[in-house]
Formats: C-alpha cells, sequence, structure tokens
C-alpha cells in the first residue's frame, strides 16, 4: 500500500472549540485577551502534516480484516458497516507545541491550560481539514467517509496504535509512540474512516459512539 | 562516455587509502537510496531490512556493488535501524558482522576503479529522548554505543551518522562514537520544509555543536529533494569549517497507480547536486528514491569539477538546541541572575530543590532580552553535579536560550556539558596549569566556547600587560589540546575602582590589547567594578558603556538593572549596529515610557479597590490580576505579619473562587488565574519568611506525581499550584515517575499525603502498582487519584483512598487530612 504525505496551510481557527477544550461552555470575553495573547505566541509553531494510506476491509461480526491489523470491536465494526475500504491516518501539528506546554505548565498553568486546548482544537481541524479534502475526492464517485474513529473509543483497543505506527515507521513522521502507547507530539490523531456510500451522517454520530458518562466534553 | 557497467568483473584492489587523507583533494561520492530497492526486491512492510543482510546477502551484495560501479566511494551498510532496542545483542552483533561483510564483498567485486570505502551506517532509534519523549539521553548514548562497539571490530572506514531529527539524539549518537572508537566520523541530518529539524535546531547550531564536538564531515540528507534542501545547504557551506555533506532525496513520493514514484529524476537530480558541489558540497549522494542510475549522473556531470576548498571559518559562537548565537561587533548579553551569591531566596530554592524559581528567573531573564544565561548553582551543602546536570536539563526544557555553564567543580561542569543540547559557554577557564589541564579536556570532548580568566597562579596583574601576557599563555595551552583561539573568550577581571583607582583602566587597556592585538573576543563581569560606591547602578552602566567601545563582546551582567541595559541599548543605536534603532526604541517604549513619546499612555484605575471585597489584595487575586497580587502582598507586608496575611487574605480569596469553581459558575481558566495570583502573593510572603527563620506557612507535605509510562502532567500540575496555595509543602517529581521514586519520596518526607495523575487506561496499571508499593513502604500515606481516564470505580478498584474529580477536590480532601491529622 502507498503511503502518503502532506503538509497543510493552518486551518481556520474555531474559537468557540477553543473555549470548549479549556472548559468553558460559553465564549467569555473577560478571558478572550489571554486565549488571543496565546494564540499569536503559537504564531509559526506548528506543522500541519498528514500521512495516510487506504486498504480493504473485511468485517465479520464484530472481527474486523483491517489489511494492515485484526481486530475485534464491536463499536468499530458498527461504524465501518457497510464500508469495504478504509482511510488510516496519521495526523500531527508538531512539537512546537509541547515545547510551548512544557515551559509554561512551569510558569503559568493557565497559560498552559489555553495552549493545551489550543492544541486540541488546532488538531481536530487539522483532522476535519483533511476528511473534507478527502471527502471532495470521493463524493463525484457517489462515496464518502464515516466519522472516523481512534484506538481507544469504545472498545477498539489503544493496542493496536502498534500496527498503525508498523504502517507509518518510514515515512519520518515526527512522530512517536511510547511503551504506554502515548503519541508525541502530544497533539497527534491516528484514526482509521471507513469510505462507503454517500450518506446522511448525523453530527451527533462524532461522540454517538463513546459510551463515556459524564464526559464534560460531550456534544 | 562512460557507460554503466553490468557489474560482475572482479578488479585488483586498490592500496587502501585513509578516507580523510583521500577526501583533501577529492570530491566524495556516497551511495544512493536502500529501501526503494528492497521493496522492489520483495522487502514487506513491517519487515526489518536489517534481516536482508543474513537472509538475503545476496540481494544486498548486487544492490551495494551497482553503487560502487555508479561511482560512489563509500557504501553505507545496511545497518540504519541495528540496535539494541530491536534486536538482542547476539543477533545484532549477526547482522553487522554481516551487513559489514556484505559490503565489503561488493567494494571487493564491483568494476568500478575509484578509492573506496565501508561506512558503518546509524540512524535514528526511533525512540523520541526527554524532555519531549521518554527516552534518557545516556539511554540513548548506551544504544548508540553498542551499536559502534559491535560494528568496528568487523573493520569499516568510517561512521556515518544520518536521517537524524533531533539534535539530542544527534549529540547521542556523535558522543557514543567518540567514545568508542577513533575512526573517522560524518554526521547528517534531515531538516523539514522549515529549515529545522524535527526538534527545533538550524543548520547554524547543528554546526556549532557537532563541529565543536569533533565531527569529521557534516550536512544534511533525506526528507527533500536537491532543490528544496538547498537553502540549508548553503547555510552549512557559510558557517562550517568542516566538509559538507549532501545526500536528499529524489524529490517528494506521489502514489501513481498504487506505486510510490518520486518526482525528481536522475538528470534533474544531478543537475542540482553539482550545482551545490559547485559551491562548495565535498561529499554528495542521495537519499529516498535515488538509485545507481543517480550516482551514475552525478559522477559523470561532475566528473571534471575542481573540489572548492574547506577553510576555516573562526566563528566565535554558542548555541542551544534552535539556534547559534555569534559573538560579533554587537555585545552580547549573558544573564547572571542564577547565581546563588548573595540570593536568599534563590540559596533556598536550591535547597529546597525548587527547580520552578530558577525557571521563572531564567524566563524572566529572557524576557529582559538577554541572549545567554549563566547558570550557577554553587553551594556548600548541595550535590553540585547532580544538581547542576539536573538545572542545565530543566532549563533547556522549558527555554531556547544558549546556557552559560558556570562552576569551579570540573565534576560538576562535566556533567553538566554532557547533558546539555548544544554547544556551551563554560564559565571558566584560567593561566594556572591545574584549570587548564581540567577544563580542557572537556571542551575538546563535548565542544564549548570556554571563558578564559587572565589570571594565573601568582594571581591577578595588575598591569594590562601582565593580563595580556596570561592570555597569550592560555592561547597557547588550548593549542596544546587542539583547541582554536576563537573558542576562548577571555575576561580581563573588572575589579573594584574604590580599592585600587587605576583598576578599570587596567581592565579596559588588556580588554583593548586581547581584543585587537590578540584578534580575541572578550567578556566581562561588569558589576564587581562599582563595590563600595553609591549608587552602583550609575557606575557599572558607565564602566559598560566604556567596556564596549574599547570592544567588549559580551558582558555577565544583571539585565534587571536599567542602567546597564539603557548603556547597552544606546551603544547599539550609536555604533551602527541597531538596524533602523528598532531595538532602541522598543526598549525605550517598554522600559522608558514616562520618558518616551511614543509610550501608551500609563494605565489608570488599575489597582482594586475594596468594593465588595475584603480588601485590594483579595479582589485582586479573585480577578486574577498576578502583578498587582505581588504588589499589593508586599505593600500590605509592611503591616501585616506574612502568616497573617496567608490566613486572612488569601486563603479567603482562593475560596470565593474555588467554590464559585466547585459550584460551577467559575470556569477553569479563572480557577488558575486566581491561583498565579495567589502564587504572587505567595512568592511575597515567602520572601519575607525566609528573612525571618523559624516561621513557617505550610502546612502537610504532598508527594504529588505523573505515573511512570505517563508524560502528560498539565493536570498535575493544576493540582500543585492549587496545593501550594493553600499551603501545602508540595514535593513535585515530575511526570513518568517510577513506584520506587514516589514511595521513596514519601518514606523520606513521611508525607501523610501522596497525589498520583494518569491520562490514559494504559498507565492506570502503574497506578495501581504505585499504591501498592505505597501500601507496603508507606502505610500511613492516604493517596489520592486522578486524570483523564480515571473514575471513582477505577479509583475503587486499585485501591486509592479517594478519588478526585478536579483540583478543588484534592485540595478539600488533603485539608480533610491535614486538619485530621493536628
Amino acid at each position: 500500500m502507498v503511503v502518503q504525505k502532506k503538509i497543510y496551510p493552518a486551518p481556520p481557527v474555531q474559537e468557540r472549540e477553543i473555549f470548549r477544550y479549556a472548559g468553558c461552555r460559553e465564549i467569555k470575553e473577560e478571558f478572550r485577551r489571554q486565549m488571543e495573547e496565546c494564540l499569536a505566541e503559537t504564531e509559526g509553531k506548528f506543522q500541519y502534516q498528514v500521512c495516510w494510506a487506504e486498504y480493504p476491509v473485511r468485517i465479520e461480526g464484530d472481527r474486523l480484516d483491517l489489511t494492515f491489523a485484526q481486530v475485534e470491536s464491536h463499536a468499530l465494526a458498527k461504524n465501518l458497516a457497510g464500508c469495504e475500504k478504509i482511510l488510516l491516518f496519521l495526523a500531527t501539528i508538531g512539537l512546537g507545541l509541547d515545547r510551548l506546554i512544557t515551559r509554561y505548565s512551569r510558569i503559568s498553568p493557565a497559560k498552559a491550560l489555553w495552549f493545551q486546548a489550543i492544541g486540541a482544537e488546532r488538531i481536530e481541524s487539522l483532522c476535519d481539514l483533511f476528511c473534507e479534502e478527502r471527502n471532495r475526492e470521493l463524493l463525484p464517485k457517489g462515496q464518502q467517509l464515516r466519522p472516523r474513529f481512534s484506538p481507544g473509543y469504545g472498545d477498539l483497543p489503544l493496542g493496536l496504535q502498534k500496527e498503525i505506527f508498523r504502517v507509518f515507521e518510514r515515512e519520518k513522521t515526527g512522530v512517536f509512540l511510547n511503551e504506554s502507547l502515548l503519541m508525541t507530539p502530544s497533539k497527534s490523531v491516528t484514526a482509521i474512516a471507513g469510505i462507503g456510500t454517500k450518506k446522511e451522517i448525523p453530527k451527533e454520530e462524532k461522540c454517538g459512539s463513546c459510551q463515556k458518562a459524564g464526559c464534560p466534553f460531550k456534544r | 562516455m562512460r557507460q554503466l557497467p553490468e557489474g560482475g568483473l572482479p578488479v585488483q584492489k586498490v592500496t587502501p587509502m585513509k578516507i580523510l587523507d583521500y577526501m583533501k583533494d577529492h570530491l566524495l561520492f556516497l551511495d544512493g537510496g536502500m529501501g526503494t530497492l528492497l521493496q522492489a526486491e520483495g522487502l514487506q512492510p513491517g519487515e526489518h531490512p536489517e534481516h536482508w543482510n543474513i537472509t538475503h546477502k545476496d540481494v544486498i551484495v548486487k544492490l551495494q556493488r551497482a553503487y560502487f560501479d555508479a561511482g560512489s566511494n563509500v557504501i553505507n551498510t545496511n545497518t540504519f535501524g541495528a540496535n539494541s532496542l530491536k534486536f538482542p545483542t547476539e543477533e545484532l552483533d549477526e547482522i553487522l558482522r554481516c551487513a559489514i561483510e556484505n559490503a565489503k564483498e561488493a567494494r571487493d567485486t564491483s568494476t568500478g576503479t575509484q578509492e573506496k570505502f565501508v561506512a558503518l551506517d546509524i540512524g535514528p532509534t526511533g525512540r523520541l529522548l526527554k524532555p519531549y519523549g521518554d527516552f534518557d539521553f545516556e539511554e540513548a548514548v548506551a544504544v548508540f554505543a553498542e551499536t559502534v562497539r559491535l560494528g568496528v571490530q568487523y573493520g569499516v572506514d568510517l561512521i556515518m551518522i544520518e536521517t537524524m531529527n533531533d539534535s539530542y539524539e544527534t549529540k547521542a549518537a556523535l558522543l557514543a562514537a567518540k567514545e568508542n572508537c577513533d575512526l573517522p566520523v560524518f554526521v547528517s541530518n534531515a531538516y523539514g520544509e522549515d529549515g529545522k529539524l524535527m526538534t527545533g535546531a538550524d543548520a547554524a547550531a547543528m554546526t556549532a555543536m557537532l563541529e565543536g564536538m569533533g565531527a569529521d564531515a557534516i550536512g544534511v540528507n533525506c526528507s527533500l529533494g536537491p532543490k528544496a534542501l538547498a537553502p540549508v545547504v548553503r547555510d552549512y557551506l557559510k558557517y562550517a569549517s568542516v566538509p559538507v555533506l549532501l545526500k536528499p532525496n529524489a524529490g517528494l513520493p506521489r502514489d501513481v497507480d498504487g506505486k510510490t514514484v518520486f518526482d525528481v529524476e536522475a538528470e534533474e537530480f544531478s543537475e542540482d547536486v553539482a550545482a551545490l558541489i559547485g559551491e562548495g558540497v565535498r561529499i554528495a549522494g542521495g537519499c529516498c528514491g535515488t538509485t545507481p542510475e543517480y550516482i551514475w549522473t552525478l559522477t559523470e556531470k561532475t566528473k571534471d569539477f575542481q573540489p572548492v576548498p574547506v577553510t576555516k571559518k573562526h566563528w566565535t559562537w554558542v548555541s542551544s538546541y534552535t539556534h547559534a548565537v555569534l559573538f560579533d561587533k554587537k555585545p552580547v548579553l549573558i544573564g547572571e541572575r542564577i547565581n546563588p551569591t548573595g540570593k536568599k531566596r534563590l540559596k533556598q530554592a536550591l535547597r529546597e530543590n525548587d527547580m520552578d524559581y530558577l525557571l521563572t528567573e531564567g524566563i524572566n531573564q529572557q524576557e529582559c532580552g538577554v541572549e545567554i544565561l549563566d547558570v550557577n548553582v554553587g553551594l556548600p551543602e548541595i550535590d553540585e553535579p547532580a544538581v547542576l546536570q539536573r538545572a542545565v536539563y530543566e532549563l533547556q526544557a522549558v527555554l531556547d536560550l544558549p546556557l552559560q555553564i558556570d562552576t569551579s567543580d570540573p565534576a560538576a561542569m562535566e556533567a553538566a556539558l554532557r547533558r546539555y543540547n548544544g554547544k556551551a559557554m563554560i564559565n571558566s577557564v584560567n593561566g594556572k596549569e591545574e584549570s587548564m589541564e581540567a577544563i580542557f579536556p572537556l571542551v575538546k570532548k563535548y565542544g564549548g566556547l570556554v571563558v578564559a580568566l587572565t589570571l594565573d597562579e601568582s594571581g591577578i596583574p595588575e598591569t594590562a600587560e601582565g593580563r595580556v601576557a596570561i592570555a597569550k599563555k592560555i592561547i597557547a595551552r588550548a593549542e596544546s589540546y587542539g583547541i582554536p583561539k576563537n573558542d576562548l573568550i577571555f575576561d580581563t577581571l573588572a575589579m573594584t575602582v574604590s580599592a585600587d583607582p587605576n583598576a578599570a583602566k587596567a581592565t579596559l587597556d588588556a580588554l583593548a590589547e586581547i581584543r585587537h592585538g590578540l584578534g580575541c573576543h572578550t567578556s566581562l563581569g561588569v558589576s564587581n567594578v562599582s563595590f563600595g560606591l553609591p549608587n552602583r547602578d550609575n557606575i557599572n552602566g558607565t564602566f559598560f558603556a566604556l567596556a564596549m567601545s574599547r570592544g567588549l563582546s559580551a558582558a555577565i551582567m544583571n539585565p534587571y538593572s536599567l542602567d546597564m541595559m539603557k548603556a547597552y541599548y544606546a551603544f547599539g543605536a550609536l555604533m551602527g549596529l541597531d538596524e533602523n534603532f528598532t531595538a532602541y526604541i522598543d526598549f525605550a517604549s517598554k522600559a522608558l515610557p514616562h520618558q518616551t513619546a511614543a509610550a501608551a499612555p500609563a494605565q489608570t484605575g488599575g489597582v482594586p479597590t475594596a468594593e465588595e471585597y475584603a480588601s485590594a489584595l483579595q479582589k485582586a487575586i479573585v480577578k486574577g490580576l498576578r502583578e498587582q497580587a505581588g504588589e499589593l502582598t508586599q505593600k500590605m507586608l509592611a503591616e501585616k505579619a506574612p502568616l497573617e496575611i496567608v490566613q486572612t487574605e488569601v486563603i479567603p480569596a482562593l475560596d470565593i473562587v474555588g467554590k464559585g469553581f466547585e459550584e460551577k459558575r467559575v470556569y477553569l481558566p479563572q480557577l488558575l488565574m486566581s491561583a498565579e495570583a495567589a502564587k504572587s502573593a505567595f512568592e511575597q510572603i515567602k520572601a519575607a519568611m525566609t528573612a525571618q527563620p523559624g516561621t513557617s506557612a505550610t502546612k502537610c507535605a504532598f508527594v504529588i506525581a505523573t505515573v511512570q509510562g505517563d508524560i502528560h502532567d498539565i493536570g498535575k500540575n493544576i493540582v500543585k499550584l492549587l496545593l501550594e496555595n493553600y499551603g501545602f509543602d508540595v514535593t513535585d517529581l515530575g511526570r513518568d515517575v517510577a513506584p520506587e521514586t514516589v514511595v521513596e519520596t514519601v518514606q523520606r518526607l513521611h508525607a501523610p499525603l501522596a497525589g498520583l495523575s494518569a491520562l490514559m487506561t494504559t498507565t492506570v496499571p502503574a497506578m495501581e502498582e504505585t499504591i501498592k508499593q505505597l501500601r507496603v513502604g508507606a502505610p500511613w500515606c492516604k493517596v489520592v487519584v486522578g486524570g483523564a481516564v480515571l473514575t471513582q470505580e477505577y479509583a475503587d478498584r486499585i485501591g486509592a483512598d479517594k478519588y478526585a474529580k478536579d483540583a478543588m477536590e484534592t485540595v478539600r480532601y488533603a485539608e480533610e487530612i491535614s486538619d485530621s491529622l493536628s
């Protein structure tokens, strides 16, 4: 399978999302100045990069053959129902944010919190941008991506990270997996998105398959 | 034109020649890509190419011979990922033995008549080093050392360290090579489109560090095609005094009908590389996507080229893990504040292992505009090598300035230099034989720009001539160690004028002679000169200006001194060193607002009045006004006892915010801003209490850590900040902390409370193990847990005493336990 790699320009900033990740259920004007100060400090410090590959998928009950790995997951099987192919990708915004967080968590945890929230918003926006781009190629063929699904969601084991990293091993992605299966840079995402026929995907589905109760970030 | 040979014909062996001798008069050609060729031969995704040295010997020899036949002088062994993290020792040894045999067989059976060499190829470990990753620097050195030791026993001509995208890992690899063999070492890094390594270094930073450590050739490979790499290559050519190496990709990979295709073909590739050889590159080959055809075309195109001579650049410079600082016409400011001499608060912080104080001091100086930070942690009662090494490591995790390592203990100097990520400034050596014998070998091994004091066994000469004579002696002695004079920077020692009215003059005369007569750079610790006189800053500023006008290259100084900064910026503006006066105007508008027309009007109404709060200080804390909280506390300390301020002002204010957070009226950012304001109040209170020993504002000890394997610690830092605000004596063990370390610390402090944080399901077992060990080793200790994945149910299952859903809940629980103790 051919692995492709692309550097993206910065996706548009979604302020509301930054506030949401910082623990504010609404945009609070009195924090805006500090948030904007932090956002300005991130200028030029991110590198938006995505590596991806497509694989055929076979689903039998909860058992999935993803070609690059075999895995058992009810939630992923449900998510990929009706798909014959998947898009596997690894997205990152680079180490710049980790540097800022390391610096500020020692001198200003409030700013560290904002950087953390900005990073979360940036990587999610990058994933959105990437998936929209893929969808623009797929839609003319009557196809569409299913909502992206990452190891650790629902019952999809985090251990799948190892197989995913093997796929991208030779790409010099600049993303590392440690023994606890944590990624560095911390704002990196691995995900699988089913390629299926075009259909209406309700917005709630973004959180729909997650079992976590009482999550403050639930939409 | 030569024909690309089919290969196979054995040729007579040429007389062996040392590679560095050959390079003096010749361009050196390397091989091309291996990965793509091996995939074409059937290497499967996920399969280790290094195994093929054993299982597919014929394929490896065939491919490497094709490169020799195409004109390569050097073949890299097929050992990019051959290290002890991937293979057990015995297998690693076998892989290296076969890999080197294969390369030699390719060399001996090639039809090429050029000089041929075999390089032991070393790629990155695949793990990311601390502080961003979880791999320890010395572990990385050990991994590379094993590959070097096993490899060199089978006979190679050089070591090729390549495709490194982290400066720190590059240093580990080069150090391992230097410590385990005498072979030439080439070092090549992989740069991104922004012209930097993944971890931030630019070409100048890498050149300063690698040349300092004695790399024989340096350069770039992989990542991009030759056109895209050209700007980085030109930087190398500008900065490097050793041969520069270039091994680019055949452009970028594309997917064409399910196959990987690179977008730069052999003709264009060799055209571009040849152009850079014309500009001075001495060692060239190809990386991903290139084949023997690329090398053949390149050698053909350049066969009549005369190599551009490699010239010494004589830079006096230091570097951090991101950039280099050059000593030139514009004086360099070196911040002196991280030095416990005469600073009670810093002494206390060092004794308590409170690195946050030191880091804040470093960041504040950076914000004042210093370009290098002096780091001195010398206190008689501490383990200086360990503390200095830790201070250097922690400072480099939060700021990107080069450091000047300042210690009189050679063991501490070596410990710090070894771990330093870049080329450090070394403070100091002097004309005493003992000093030179201790310091110069360290400079030679780790690289560094060393401050040389013009004193020796007979003391500090009174005259300028005497100091210049010592400088000459030091230059000669350094040269005998192979250290050029541009790696020395002379301090002609500012003595107190109140003791000797001619002191300043002698210092300045010596300085001018060393700068202009001997052609060396100079540095001064400025503030000594005014000792014993009133309004010292005034004298210091003027002396600083005089010294700069005589050729001072750098000053170790207090960046908080307005007189010094005024002199510095005015000098730059007057001497044509400040283009468009940008730096001066920026300084003037920030530091001298009342004297600058362009400045914004001073803020009015900034200080809160009491209004609905018990006091202005309470309001400042509730509103999260950090600076005001500090100022108001300082004023209040004139009237109230420190402990009274804590009880009647700080804690009640925090409670207002804390309660609001618990009731979901206050959001997390505000809670943290208030906590930071309270912390700044506490800094004032702490300073006041240091002045009155015997008092203490702290409640019981609380040990906090992110568990082993987990490297995220924002949540833990928030809890720590709030606990400190509420007066707990918090010992923060950081992240990725082993269970044994937690137990040992709790035992040592007899801490009644420990807090553990975990972010991922995969690290909860480490949390469980830590609790288990605490139950055995410190049964008195209550354990509170928190973190993204934890729930009450999880906490119960792993045997924690308390699950806290947020920072405030931890504080409430800790207060409960603390109250039950008293």
